[in-house]
């Protein structure tokens, strides 16, 4: 409860602006304490996302910086024979060489190269043997490149999840509020989309839009609103009818108050509990459309492209790469859900 | 007619409800005592959050999983306690030996189910019939209830009967075990008056033919009087008095009870102000009923008059049909200025679709209204919010019509920011807080929640927001009929306060001809969306004209008018 509520021996005199619904489920949410820890971890998210954008972190993600397959610092003295395979240094002295000096017909020039090659400096990288939290195939640093992947891959999910959201929504209220003809057409709009195989309506869009971030944003979002649109067009039907919309239209609120001031807050709780699961569905979406070669291109790394890879390193039992994405998506996911839920209760005055 | 040996006893019975962890558990009945004895009907009475209907489902243990019943009570049926008995013995006592109906009928019937599978269910499931037999004692038992045509009714569904006929339904469920005990939660409250004198008819033989107690829980002291052998007063959990129908109605003892006889409208006087609980339990105990004096004068001022109104509603029928359901037929009246007209009829009879119309909440099919000369329907939606301040209406659910996300608060305030009333918030904030006042709740209502309010005070809060935009006209559609007779009386005399007070005219909307003939000036009789008889509100119920109106007031329930005034 709020500092003003729980008030109820001095009420404060009637001139202050009362607070409106959003600022009290505002308050209402920073009294919950997971709300509280979730909308901090989905904050610092998109923050490490908004830091990896601008360069300030991650920026060299790409630098092969380890040995193939570096151990993360935590278990630095395990075998790693996929590194020593690659460099392979210990060929040399296992067997004792052949003399061959005699049929090779090279082998009067072979003293001539080594010194020119000597005269060559060759400056070769110190490979790291352990890396923060270890290495990927060609050595570069897992921790980078889930940081790096973050800015895909939450970008891509919560962007094209507040658009569905949003086109769903929109077109949702409109739909059930006014009914009709106005719902007619959105139905009819509706079933064309919802008719057409998922994968061969992404699979179009794609074919006719240019690759990138933003044409797999809006191919998600274009594909996704549709439930969401069901979903709204109910709870507006189902408020449309209830007396206090009537009551607000007795007192002259126009349309665009009804539906959006007054329905929208009590339908809100359907719309978070949507974008939520949304969010998740569409980081898992870009995994697939990766696969299918219309994700990311492959000069980019997002948490998808980085669990595609992981299946093979888990085989020789490099686990890492795996566990970084996947706790990443995992405690992400997890708190928006917390959060969105923490923000329903927050916007229900009856369950503070 | 009492048996010696009662049938049920319930003695010390105390439970309270766990809140929460923090709060000590809310004491909902205090240790209360009293018989129910073979072949009788013994009515509960008491006003909402007074503890009777927690009684009555605490009998067949299913009181909530908060609830705590004290050790000591006792709930005494057949030599058991069933305030501890287990679930098993429970469970072969419910619907077979008592059973119950409740207030809903609607949503106490499945929906997707015949009615008569689900009285069927009841029979296989106690009475052990096949499948055939349960049927054919199903379409007995429909028949005994009153349902015309029980062959073909059994495979009706809920929604294609009415609320009365549901409620029937109910009652062939509820004895079709031939039960020892049959509670009645409030089982006519959301009925019409006609229909409400059926059921209680119903009950009343069905208790006699089959040898049962009734257990009838209701908050009017007024139903009961017809059909209760004994009555127990309830307040707060705790038992006020109990006695015999004719001791409670001829020589009430306790004040409450006083209060609840007094507090309902009568059709024989008309108080200046109905008495409320208060005037019963604080001070001398004697409310003042100078009587009013209703009715039109010559020369009163007519502010609304609607000429030839016509609603029609069009249902779809079949892919592309439409068939016309005519909902107000030719209707014309006049609502005189600071005066009431009341507006009767049963539900159906197309009273709201007028009050929804003439506020152009519903597009008219055709007519006139005429506003100070000005006919609201060939407005345009601009021109019509400067007349849409000066209408309002207060609706019947005061849970549906209040917005369940905002505050108090932002109700009061909306409006007066849409009407542009108030030069800044501050102001706004302060009329909001006179009105809150005014209305009689307190101001730390302000920054409260709808659901934190009871029903009377949510309607308060209803009618506080339709004063903010200062209307001339208000239409009352049912505003009484979902609150307790008590807290009817004092939302009435609100009405009426502010009527004196503002000049206000009402129109207003009830099925409830007690509470018509109190508060109205000119009553218009409705059946089937025409007017049957509109005249002086003394007059249509001395003199009814129309047998339609005399078949309406013969369905008052009696019970008071035999008490001595």
């Amino acid at each position: 409860m709020s500092a003003i509520l729980t008030e109820k021996n001095s009420i404060p005199p009637p001139w202050q602006e009362s607070p409106g619904l959003w600022t009290l489920a505002w308050r209402r949410l920073l009294n919950d304490r997971v709300g509280v820890v979730a909308l901090v971890v989905v904050v610092a998210f998109i923050s490490m996302m908004l830091a990896s954008y601008a360069g300030l972190i991650a920026k060299n993600w790409s630098k092969e910086v380890g040995v193939s397959y570096a151990n993360p610092v935590f278990m630095a003295g395990a075998e790693n024979l996929e590194a020593r395979a690659v460099t392979n240094r210990d060929f040399g002295t296992q067997a004792a060489p052949v003399d061959l000096s005699d049929v090779d017909p090279l082998a009067p020039r072979y003293k001539e190269w080594d010194e020119r090659a000597a005269k060559i400096s060759v400056t070769e990288t110190r490979r790291s043997e352990t890396l923060a939290f270890g290495g990927d195939k060609w050595g570069r640093d897992v921790l980078q490149k889930v940081i790096k992947g973050s800015e895909v891959s939450i970008f891509v999910g919560l962007t094209a999840a507040i658009l569905a959201t949003l086109i769903g929504t929109i077109l949702g209220a409109l739909a059930g509020y006014w009914g009709g003809k106005v719902n007619d057409f959105l139905e009819w709009f509706y079933n064309i989309f919802t008719s057409i195989p998922y994968i061969l309506l992404i699979l179009a869009f794609a074919a006719v839009f240019k690759k990138g971030l933003d044409t797999i944003i809006f191919i998600l979002a274009f594909t996704g609103w549709t439930g969401i649109y069901r979903l709204v067009r109910a709870e507006y039907i189902k408020h449309g009818a209830r007396e206090y919309v009537k009551a607000a239209q007795a007192i002259g609120a126009s349309h665009m108050s009804r539906m959006f001031v007054h329905i929208l807050p009590n339908a809100s709780h359907v719309i978070l509990v949507q974008l939520s699961q949304h969010v998740v569905g569409f980081i898992k979406a870009e995994v697939i459309l990766s696969f299918l070669g219309l994700g990311v291109p492959v000069d980019m790394v997002s948490w998808g492209t980085m669990l595609a890879e992981a299946q093979n390193e888990l085989v020789i039992g490099k686990w890492w790469q795996l566990f970084a994405a996947g706790a990443s998506m995992a405690v992400l996911v997890t708190a928006f859900s917390l959060l969105t839920d923490s923000l329903r209760d927050a916007l229900d005055p009856k369950l503070k | 007619m009492i048996d010696s040996t009662p049938i049920l006893q319930v003695r010390d019975l105390d439970i309270r409800f766990r809140i929460n962890k923090k709060e000590e558990p809310f004491r909902a009945v205090k240790g209360i005592s009293f018989d129910i004895p073979t072949n009788t009907t013994v009515a509960l009475v008491g006003e909402s959050g007074s503890g009777k209907s927690v009684t009555a489902m605490s009998i067949l243990g299913l009181l909530p999983e908060n609830a705590i019943i004290a050790p000591s009570s006792q709930i005494l049926y057949g030599g058991r306690n069933l305030a501890f008995a287990p679930l098993s013995d429970m469970q072969r006592i419910r619907g077979k030996e008592i059973s119950v109906i409740f207030q809903e009928p609607m949503t106490s019937l499945n929906p997707v189910f015949p009615v008569g599978d689900q009285i069927g269910e009841v029979l296989r499931l106690h009475m052990g019939l096949s499948g055939r037999a349960a049927k054919e004692r199903t379409i007995e038992l429909l028949n005994e209830v009153g349902i015309p045509d029980p062959k073909l009714r059994v495979r009706s569904f809920p929604h294609e009967m009415s609320g009365g006929q549901q409620q029937r339904v109910m009652i062939a469920m509820a004895i079709a075990c031939e039960p020892k005990l049959l509670i009645a939660d409030e089982p006519t409250t959301a009925l019409d008056v006609t229909i409400q004198k059926q059921i209680l008819d119903l009950i009343a033989s069905l208790q006699e033919k089959h040898h049962m107690s009734v257990l009838f829980i209701t908050h009017d002291l007024g139903v009961v009087g017809d059909i209760a052998d004994t009555v127990v007063v309830m307040q707060n959990g705790e038992i006020q008095e109990q006695g015999t129908v004719s001791q409670i109605f001829h020589a009430p003892a306790h004040p409450y009870t006083k209060a609840l006889l007094a507090c309902r409208p009568r059709l024989d006087r008309r108080p200046k102000r109905l008495p409320v609980i208060d005037d019963f339990m604080k001070g001398d105990g004697k409310p003042n009923l100078e009587p009013r004096t209703r009715g039109l004068k010559e020369g009163d001022a007519v502010i609304l008059e609607v000429k030839a109104l016509t609603k029609t509603f069009f249902l779809k029928e079949g892919l592309f049909g439409k068939r016309a359901v005519p909902a107000v037929k030719d209707v014309s009246f006049r609502l005189r200025k600071g005066k009431t007209l009341g507006l009767v009829g049963e539900s159906g009879s197309g009273k709201t679709t007028v009050g929804l119309t003439l506020m152009r909440l519903h597009d008219a099919t055709s007519g006139e209204v005429l506003f100070e000369g000005e006919d609201l329907l060939k407005l345009t939606d601009k021109e019509m919010m400067a007349y849409r301040r000066r209408i309002q209406i207060i609706f019947q659910n005061p849970y549906a019509s209040l917005n369940p996300r905002n505050t108090v608060g932002q109700i009061l305030v909306e409006p007066m920011k849409i009407h542009k009333i108030g030069a800044n918030e501050r102001e706004r904030v302060e009329m909001a807080f006179a009105l809150l006042k005014r209305v009689g709740l307190s101001e730390a209502s302000f920054y409260k929640y709808p659901h934190e309010f009871s029903g009377g005070q949510r309607q308060r809060i209803a009618i506080a927001r339709c004063l903010t935009m200062k209307p001339d006209v208000l239409i009352c559609d049912e505003s009484v009929s979902a609150l307790d007779v008590s807290v009817q009386a004092q939302v009435l005399n609100l009405l009426q306060d502010l009527q004196d007070e503002f000049g206000l005219s009402y129109i207003f909307i009830s099925h409830d001809l007690a509470v018509v003939k109190y508060i109205s000036d000119e009553v218009m009789v409705m059946s089937n969306g025409e007017i049957v008889e509109i005249a002086d509100s003394d007059e249509i119920y001395l003199n009814p004209k129309q047998e339609y109106t005399r078949k309406l007031l013969s369905s008052i329930p009696k019970g008071l008018e035999t008490q001595a005034a």
